[in-house]
């Protein structure tokens, strides 16, 4: 079969699968992301708590989540989860096996993932904050809450706009990995249309020109926002990407 | 309105750990004073002008701003304010100017103006603008007010501050050291602008080296030494026959700067 079919969009073309799985990865790692970002906040700030249980809990977090392999977390989240889910399943009289949801897995477990980078981002992001500014913050009247919002999150964001560039690009690797849980993402499908005609080296070759378009065009977005934040930034850093 | 005490301190003590820092303060500042506050590196000036607004907490004594109180409790043997809410209310009445400006570096000069009158004060936007247009033309930065902090000199970046304090109608100003983080050459446009401010009747307590400003400017100095005030009163006495042995030193230090 000549490429172009296999790769296109007619009867025996791979190209509309190929394409909503793009899609299903660009979701999915979103979706992580936005996990990751919760996550990451709430990690974050327990580590700059001051408190030392939080501080404690947070740390632990941290390490275990960017210690362990991905795909250990992937497998104990989809298939710990299931059989959980199977086992509650059992006891409440219904036999078989209960799958989790794939998306819903993977988009946790790699969120999780994802969260523990962005926690070590975020701290940083606040960290960064000239303490004076702070000051002057609470000395005009502002409250805990009004400074948060005015004074704390637009600079923790400023600041994290190039870490989270990276973790981005890094989640979006990891989204790979869900293909384990069937989730027919980029390389699950890529994978299935490689095995089924055979043509390892074209449908590898492909799944990996959608990933590099996916990280480069989200690469652009990344270093458009980051130019965008860096206006307020002394000059020297302004030419700096 | 003078005759109106617009700041009222009395027996200011502030410890850090065992450290007495500051050991019995009591300060007035009616309407319209300018008090110079001197006094050597260390000997606690930063930390009195930080207990007023609570940046830091005194250990004891009592702050009035404008006749009102501020609230203490003891808890734990610790003093604490009672009322979070009235501290951010009085802070929004005392405009801190700091030595290292503090302007916000994520706003415009034109957004920092306006950030506590609009936010704090919750007064009408389009008011607080042409207000903090005013202002930024009082302090000679007018042209700069779309430009980030960071692309502005140190001088007019202190005055950018200041118009950012006075957007609060503040009752009392407090500058600590507003001219130490600057050139030479740019003291003086910030020396100007407080002079002017004086002369509009502003009350303020400044925490200088600028001795020409503590002799000129203000109509009393306070010289603090080791966290109690060795010696206060009219610049004409202090800087005359008036002064005490230990302050006749400390100015002697500062001997070719007048
Ligand atoms: N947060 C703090 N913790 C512990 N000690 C402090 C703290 N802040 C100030 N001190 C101490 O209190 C003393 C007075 O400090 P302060 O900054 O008030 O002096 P200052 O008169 O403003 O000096 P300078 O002219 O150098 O600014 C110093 O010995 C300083 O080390
Ligand atoms: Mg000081």
């Amino acid at each position: 079969m000549a490429t172009l079919e296999l790769l296109g969009f007619g009867q025996n073309g791979w190209g509309a699968l190929l394409l909503v799985a793009t899609l299903m990865t660009l979701a999915v790692t979103a979706t992580a992301l936005l996990i990751g970002a919760v996550l990451g906040t709430v990690v974050a700030t327990a580590k700059l708590s001051g408190n030392m249980l939080l501080v404690g809990l947070g740390n632990v977090y941290t390490t275990v989540f960017r210690g362990v392999p991905e795909l250990l977390i992937i497998y104990l989240i989809y298939f710990g989860g299931s059989s959980a889910v199977t086992a509650v399943g059992q006891w409440l009289g219904y036999e078989g096996f209960l799958g989790l949801p794939s998306f819903a897995a993977g988009a946790l477990a790699v969120g999780i993932i994802s969260g523990s980078y962005q926690a070590e981002v975020y701290r940083g992001a606040y960290l960064a904050i000239a303490k004076g500014e702070l000051e002057a913050a609470s000395a005009i009247g502002m409250n805990r809450m009004l400074r948060l919002r005015r004074v704390v999150m637009p600079q923790v964001l400023r600041y994290a706009i190039p870490g989270l560039g990276n973790v981005w690009q890094l989640t979006l690797k990891d989204s790979a990995l869900i293909s384990v849980t069937g989730l027919a993402e980029l390389m699950r499908t890529s994978q299935v249309a490689a095995g089924s005609t055979r043509q390892y080296f074209l449908f590898y070759i492909v799944g990996g020109v959608l990933y590099l378009l996916l990280t480069s065009f989200s690469d652009r977005l990344f270093n458009r926002a980051e130019r965008r934040a860096n206006r307020s930034m002394p000059a020297a850093a302004m030419g700096q990407a | 309105m003078p005759g109106v005490t617009r700041l009222s301190v009395r027996n200011i003590r502030k410890s850090f750990g065992d450290h007495e820092v500051l050991k019995g303060i009591s300060l007035d500042a009616e309407d319209g004073d300018v008090i110079s506050l001197l006094g050597a590196s260390g000997s606690g000036k930063s930390t009195f002008l930080r207990c007023i607004n609570l940046l830091e907490t005194a250990s004891d004594g009592e702050i009035f701003v404008d006749g009102e109180q501020i609230r203490m409790v003891k808890k734990n043997g610790q003093n604490r304010p009672e009322s979070q809410k009235q501290v951010d209310h009085i802070r929004s009445e005392l405009g801190m100017v700091f030595q290292s400006f503090n302007l916000w570096s994520h706003m415009t000069i034109l957004q920092n103006v306006i950030e506590g009158p609009v936010h704090v004060l919750k007064r009408p936007k389009a008011e607080c603008i042409a207000e903090a247009e005013a202002l930024l033309e009082k302090v000679g930065i007018a042209d700069k007010r779309h430009a980030y902090p960071a692309h502005l000199s140190g001088g007019q970046q202190q005055r950018a501050a200041i118009a950012r304090a006075l957007a609060m109608k503040p009752k009392v100003m407090l500058f600590d050291e507003p001219t130490s983080a600057l050139d030479p050459e740019l003291v003086g446009e910030v020396l100007r602008v407080m002079r002017a401010l004086a002369e509009d009747g502003m009350t303020m307590l400044v925490v200088t080296h600028e001795m020409s400003f503590a002799r000129n400017v203000s109509n009393r100095v306070v010289f603090m030494r080791q966290g109690v005030v060795d010696s206060s009163g009219a610049p004409d006495d202090m800087f005359g026959s008036g002064a005490s042995p230990a302050f006749r030193q400390f100015i002697g230090h500062f001997g070719g700067e007048q």
